[in-house]
């Protein structure tokens, strides 16, 4: 079961108790009477799916109920880092090495095994 | 005579369980959903006549009352001894919102050295002592229902579930319990 780090609970719980919510730093437009329709469209409508690592909005729903921002790789599941709603995109460069360094592969755990 | 509506309770006289984890139904209380900004915490706190916690997981008890933090702006008052909580919170004099929820959930007690399995049986929480102390809460899945749990003492555990809830919640709590052994 995945564990997800909630900034506000101030621990890991279960991927039982979240919900994700979107793409997170989408910058709500102040002059939405004004925009043409693809701008619109663009903002509305359009995300990256991108492969690899992405930016997300995360809900503990059935927990402290609040939305916060994680940045998650779409490929391995894997959880980089996750920080309260509000906040500015972390720098990841402090973070991937420590993340890499802890994948569990045959030949990192078994390999030595006597 | 006016014929007046009588208010059934969700599980009236409920018990179940196993010798190792017993489940009953908790007399009716008072509820409010309480939701404040950190500025009304002091006044609310004096109101209610216990401290709000702030911090994630705790709670505070005194006489039947509970205040559970649920989330960083949101808790849930619960009082046994059926005392008018809005009344209360309302002579607070800051800003704030409350619900009156006392009939929207209702509760069942797990009791016994088996709790934390038959409660682990549908929740993904550490219910371990060292990670959930007594007075430990938390808002929860139980399967696929909301609960909020209250550890009330260290084999004993106050679930709160919505009382359309009640019957699913009762009898996955029983199942497990009985998983839970003698």
């Amino acid at each position: 079961m995945l564990l997800i780090y909630c900034p506000y609970c101030e621990e890991e719980r279960s991927e039982l108790e979240f919900r994700q919510a979107g793409d997170a730093h989408i910058a709500r437009p102040t002059n939405m009477t004004e925009m043409t329709d693809e701008d619109f469209e663009a903002f509305f409508f359009l995300r990256d799916n991108v492969k690899g690592l992405t930016f997300e909005r995360w809900r503990h729903l059935n927990g402290c109920g609040r939305f916060f921002n994680a940045a998650r790789d779409t490929v391995s599941d894997k959880f980089l880092t996750t920080y309260k709603a509000g906040l500015p995109r972390p720098d990841l460069s402090t973070l991937r090495p420590a993340t890499e360094a802890i994948v569990e592969t045959y030949e990192a755990t078994e390999s030595d095994a006597k | 005579m006016a014929d007046l509506a009588t208010r059934t309770l969700p599980l009236s006289g409920f018990h179940g369980g196993s010798g190792a984890a017993a489940l009953s139904v908790t007399a009716p209380a008072t509820r409010i959903s309480l939701r404040a900004k950190p500025d009304a915490v002091e006044a609310l706190s004096g109101a209610l006549g216990l401290s709000l916690p702030t911090k994630a997981k705790t709670s505070a008890s005194a006489n039947g009352r509970h205040v559970l933090w649920l989330g960083p702006d949101e808790w849930l008052v619960i009082d046994e001894n059926e005392a008018d909580l809005m009344a209360a919170v309302a002579s607070s004099g800051v800003l704030h919102s409350a619900t009156d929820i006392s009939h929207r959930n209702t509760a069942i007690l797990v009791r016994g050295r088996g709790a934390e399995v038959a409660i682990n049986g549908g929740c993904p929480q550490d219910l371990s002592l060292a990670v959930f102390p007594v007075g430990a809460c938390s808002r929860t899945v139980l399967a696929k229902a909301e609960i909020v749990l209250l550890r009330t003492a260290e084999d004993a555990f106050r679930v709160e579930c919505w009382r359309s809830f009640a019957p699913y919640v009762s009898g996955l709590l029983n199942e497990a319990a009985e998983d839970a052994g003698n």
